[in-house]
């Protein structure tokens, strides 16, 4: 994947977002007037424990280029351990990425309050710029693997996983 | 009930090599409670070997179904209509599941999804513990509840060796003594006194080593 064709790419992102925090921010930011990227489409769920790998694998085998799970700062989940289940599933997704042959990168978890609405923008952005980084999701272009040892030596800036994903 | 690790997934696409219609069937029993060859786990398997298959340029058409068990003729059976046309099949229940299916569908080519562990309690989640090796002469009467063949290093009968230190293993500090359970366990039930009987030798010939193993109910086959 040359970078010709990442630069003019407009990735489209899943977001799996818990109705009494992330999607509430997402909310606010709305109300606020915050400007943040259009690529991502917000899939509200009662709780991110409700998230599932499987849920994440089906939007990336569907074409999505990056796929996130946004829930309530640790210690506030209503219903006291989805946030931190969800957070645990995510490194385990991203381990099956690496071995399907997709970068891990193109799954997050982050914590995103209700209130925190600028928090969600940059989120968002961050996100954006990861898959705008990484470039089409190969599934969507027909392209080859692009991760691990299905994608030969690797090398190149796209192959090593971000240094710290989730974030308060 | 029977735990299992999913494998790797490109040992799983070396296995499936020139394999264009794929099924990946599920065991909805032990498997499935301990989270490896269930019906969310087929779901996933699939979605993998699907995504995989596309990056490499493979055309492999992947389906899923689960059956109840796959260690029951009447259960593999159900599987019968997703089962035709398939070139093989990747099998998520344990081995005994596995060498079934190849069994009831020959000569279908059934490979394993799972590497089969042990026979294990559940102690929390996503943590499985070993209890017992089928040794087929239980003793547990006599040690408080508490198996040393399956639960000590060494399956020592008679004791803890001297690598007990601690109320842990000699092979790990994860690892608890069995013999220092038992005898804890006897204490508290005010039994210890039955840990000083004389017990003959252990008789192995309904274990392992007798070669495979065989139970026949004639009450039941009628």
């Amino acid at each position: 994947m040359g970078d010709a064709s990442k630069a003019g790419h407009e990735p489209k992102i899943i977001a799996f977002a818990c109705e009494y925090c992330s999607y509430t921010a997402a909310d606010l930011a709305g109300s606020m007037r915050l400007a943040y990227p259009a690529s991502v489409r917000i899939v509200k769920v009662p709780c991110t424990g409700r998230a599932d790998a499987i849920m994440i694998l089906k939007a990336l085998e569907e074409g999505a280029d990056a796929v996130f799970v946004s829930g309530c700062q640790p210690g506030d989940c209503h219903f006291l351990k989805g946030n931190a289940r969800a957070k645990a599933m995510v490194p385990g997704v991203k381990r099956m990425l690496a071995e399907i042959g997709l970068h891990p990168d193109r799954v997050e978890f982050f914590h995103v309050a209700a209130s925190q609405a600028q928090r969600w923008v940059e989120v968002v952005e961050e996100m954006t710029s990861r898959a705008r980084r990484l470039g089409p999701n190969p599934l969507r272009t027909g392209g080859g693997p692009e991760y691990g040892p299905a994608a030969g030596s690797g090398g190149g800036e796209g192959d090593r996983p971000a240094e710290k994903g989730s974030a308060s | 009930m029977i735990v299992g690790e999913r494998k790797p997934l490109e040992e799983i696409i070396d296995s499936l090599e020139g394999a264009r219609k794929v099924l990946v069937a599920g065991c909805g029993t032990c498997v499935a409670v301990c989270m490896a060859g269930g019906e969310k786990e087929v779901g996933m398997l699939a979605a993998e070997l699907s995504m995989a298959a596309r990056l490499r340029g493979l055309e492999i058409d992947v389906t899923q179904a689960t059956a109840q068990r796959q260690c029951d003729r009447e259960y593999l059976e159900t599987l019968r209509e997703q089962v035709k046309g398939r070139d093989a099949v990747v099998s998520m229940a344990c081995g005994i599941g596995v060498q079934y299916m190849a069994l009831h569908y020959e000569p279908l080519r059934v490979v394993p999804g799972i590497n089969t562990d042990f026979m294990g309690a559940n102690l929390g989640i996503g943590e499985w513990v070993e209890y017992c090796q089928s040794c087929g002469d239980c003793l547990l009467a006599e040690t408080g509840g508490i198996c040393p063949i399956a639960r000590c290093s060494k399956s020592l009968l008679n004791g803890p060796c001297g690598g007990s230190s601690g109320g842990k293993c000699e092979i790990s500090k994860d690892t608890d003594c069995a013999w220092q359970l038992i005898y804890d366990r006897m204490a508290k039930l005010g039994r210890t006194d039955r840990l000083a009987r004389y017990r003959p030798p252990k008789v192995w010939k309904t274990s392992r080593d007798g070669g495979p193993r065989r139970l026949v109910r004639e009450d039941q086959k009628a």
